[in-house]
């Protein structure tokens, strides 16, 4: 713990020097702020202003001209007011909140909640930015961490850095599983994306370390339109964690991101993500809209999973999925999505099996409380050349109260006759009886809920790295605090 | 110990218990007897404060403070154990994980810090040898897929983890084979002390047998119609209830 506390203190310094640099930057795009809209000069301009090379400014137009010919989805089982498209600044500076001097200042709510977390003092005022006496540590854990990734070859950096230090990796890699013209979200996101993460490992590299604390640092300032490139060479693996337990009080309504994931022969990524963004208001005003697409492509023998824990979005619709072409290779879907309030979730996952001998798990875990509305929408696909292909789907569904709902939508195509498909279902519903047994045990309703809840999502808890585990523990009890009763 | 004072409870606007007195000391056990629907679960789950039903005169006293405005985990932290007459599911959740939850709370309540980890396992060890209970069981979750017996067991293994002052025994012989009904009997009397308190609510005489009250009384249309000793309930073996009407 010691160390973590360290290198908090070591990214509050560098996050203050970077900072303005940052700012002077910022400042000088005000000047000539994008106006709202979208157009072929807006995204010209992003791409110049990225300073990035002329086959990413024309792949960024591909993009959009096929964006321009798509509309936006409408089978999913969320209803919204569609984004106004033309009136969102596709390139404007992060909003530059005020300094506070002390603790004393920040929302008491949400310092709350970052107690709940178990979030450190000093995080916590990084993370409510808060100003900061530095102390200088002698040990800089965030130059260790990187030197210890530049030993083993590991390529870990922002994608715009990508793009300008090792373009032959990108150009290859980016939208090879999810092309710009693959959905209307992607097309956007492939149009104006901000920035997002980079991350190649070599060739029978294993990744020493959780891609995790040190992510979480650079977390902070990503942005609407993110785009993640993951690169697992022949035999590596990594294990990589997205997103920030912490209240995240973003201010953009929409969030179209795009993750792209390639596992070459004998490789392994396992990819956790914890999302908690805004979700609305009590009465369902606000909130983030979060319009994911996902994907990994495994060759031979290569594995995925994916893990994720939901719990925050107005309304989310995201569906990480496996490619498995090659032979052998392996796809894992876990998934705990709560929704409350008015909150409405459509999210699974597809299982595209292409190989021989590929193999394929889900394990979705839904609560819904409140008036919220969760879906599970998956689809296992066996192609006709897929022999011995084996899927396994477990889809749970957990209620609390009357208002609420949840669906499910499993899709299943097997082309070729020796497939397995295996899919159950559940649903139950946090009952009176099972919170009055509790209770008489001297368990009051909140602690109960939180009792039954994990023990509902275990099997999907267990599959997270140990620390991001108790996190997300917690945040589920918070998500769900005051539900019920 | 607890003294239940001129009851009256309702569900939906209906009345179930229509003045009910009842008086238990420390050390005692006492049996409620009576006919289905004559208000034996309904007393049980009013004692424990569940809120399912509206309590429209009377009282309920602890030691002489009075139940009714507590919550039922209160009640619980207070000393009250319901055994039920069918303990529920909940998936996932170890029989381990959960009374260390429950025990936890009342210690919390209690203002008594939580009980380290090496106590608490010595305690289940030690209660899960007196009552015969084999440990695998308790890494289950609790109650899923466990058979009538099992169920019942599982409680009272509940009950002597958390020391109750006075424990409810509602229908706990229901769905019970012989060795099952001796078991839990046996479980039952080795918990039994001076200073707290059983009753036992019960359809039938059997259980009687093997958990021997001190009194006895029958619950005749939401109220006790007769109370003796236990030559009453072998009374009621014989005659059943209608001589009572």
């Amino acid at each position: 713990m010691t160390t973590k506390t360290k290198y908090t203190e070591e990214h509050l310094k560098k996050e203050l020097e970077t900072q303005e640099y940052e700012y002077g930057f910022y400042t000088d795009i005000k000047s000539d702020k994008f106006a709202v809209g979208l157009n072929e000069a807006v995204v010209r301009a992003i791409s110049k202003k990225k300073e990035e090379p002329e086959w990413m400014t024309d792949w960024r137009l591909q993009a959009f001209r096929a964006w321009q010919k798509m509309e936006e989805p409408n089978w999913a089982n969320v209803h919204y007011e569609k984004p106004k498209f033309q009136e969102i600044s596709y390139f404007s500076a992060p909003k530059k909140n005020a300094k506070l001097n002390s603790l004393d200042e920040v929302d008491p709510e949400l310092l709350k909640t970052f107690e709940k977390l178990g979030i450190s003092i000093d995080e916590q005022k990084r993370l409510s930015n808060v100003a900061v006496d530095i102390v200088m540590d002698s040990v800089s854990v965030a130059t260790t961490f990187k030197k210890t990734l530049n030993e083993r070859g590991i390529i870990f950096c922002p994608i715009s850095e990508a793009i300008k230090n090792h373009p032959e990796l990108v150009r290859k890699y980016i939208g090879s599983i999810v092309p710009q013209s693959d959905n209307f979200y992607a097309a956007l996101n492939s149009a104006v994306f901000s920035d997002g993460s980079f991350c190649y490992i070599p060739k029978g590299v294993k990744c020493p370390m959780e891609l995790s604390t040190y992510f979480r640092i650079n977390e902070s300032g990503t942005g609407q339109f993110e785009r993640t490139l993951l690169i697992a060479d022949e035999g590596s693996y990594v294990s990589y964690l997205e997103g920030c337990t912490a209240p995240k009080r973003d201010e953009n309504q929409l969030h179209a991101a795009v993750v792209e994931l390639i596992i070459l022969k004998d490789a392994e990524i396992k990819y956790s993500t914890v999302q908690n963004w805004f979700p609305g208001g009590k009465d369902g005003k606000g909130g983030v809209y979060n319009f994911v697409t996902k994907r990994a492509l495994c060759e031979t023998n290569a594995k995925v999973s994916w893990t994720q824990v939901e719990t925050g979005s107005a309304v989310t619709w995201k569906y990480p999925s496996c490619v498995l072409k090659g032979d052998n290779s392996v796809g894992e879907f876990y998934s705990i999505a709560v929704t409350n309030n008015y909150q409405q979730a459509d999210t699974g996952t597809k299982m595209i099996h292409i190989g021989k001998n590929t193999k394929s798990t889900i394990i979705s875990k839904g609560i819904s409380a409140g008036n919220s509305q969760n879906s599970y929408r998956g689809l296992v696909r066996i192609n006709e050349r897929a022999e011995n292909a084996r899927n396994f789907s477990q889809c749970d569904s957990l209620l609390m109260g009357n208002e609420c709902g949840a669906h499910t939508f499993p899709y299943i195509e097997a082309k070729n006759k020796s497939a397995q498909v295996e899919h159950e279902a559940t649903t139950s519903k946090i009952g009176e009886e099972q919170l009055f047994y509790c209770n008489q045990r001297g368990i009051n309703t909140e602690k109960a809920i939180a009792l039954i809840v994990n023990g509902f999502s275990k099997e999907v808890l267990n599959k997270l790295p140990m620390e991001f585990a108790v996190e997300a523990q917690k945040l589920l009890e918070i998500s769900l605090e005051g539900s019920v009763g | 110990m607890l003294k239940v004072n001129d009851l009256h409870a309702s569900i939906n606007g209906k009345e179930i218990l229509k003045g009910i007195n009842l008086e238990i000391k420390p050390g005692e056990v006492h049996a409620i007897m009576g006919p289905n629907g004559s208000g034996k679960s309904t007393l049980s789950s009013v004692i424990a404060g569940n809120q399912t039903f509206e309590v429209t005169q009377g009282d309920v006293l602890l030691n002489g403070e009075s139940l009714l405005n507590f919550l039922p985990e209160e009640r619980a932290h207070k000393g009250i154990f319901l055994s039920f007459q069918y303990p529920v599911e909940i998936p996932g959740v170890t029989t381990t994980n959960f009374i260390k939850t429950a025990l936890n709370e009342s210690r919390k309540a209690k203002g008594l810090p939580e009980l380290p980890a090496n106590e608490l396992l010595k305690k289940i060890r030690e209660t899960a040898e007196l009552l015969d209970i084999d440990r695998k069981f308790l890494s289950r979750s609790l109650n899923e897929g466990f058979s009538g017996g099992e169920k019942k067991r599982n409680e009272i293994f509940q009950m002597a983890m958390l020391e109750p002052k006075l424990a409810i025994l509602d229908e706990t012989d229901s769905g019970l084979d012989i060795d099952a009904l001796k078991i839990v009997a046996n479980g039952v009397n080795k918990l039994k002390t001076k200073d707290n308190a059983i009753l036992v609510i019960t359809h039938y005489q059997r259980l009687l047998d093997y958990i021997i009250p001190d009194f006895v009384h029958v619950l005749y249309n939401g109220r006790i119609v007769k109370s003796g000793t236990k030559e009453l309930a072998y009374e009621l073996e014989e005659k059943g209830y209608d001589w009572l009407k």
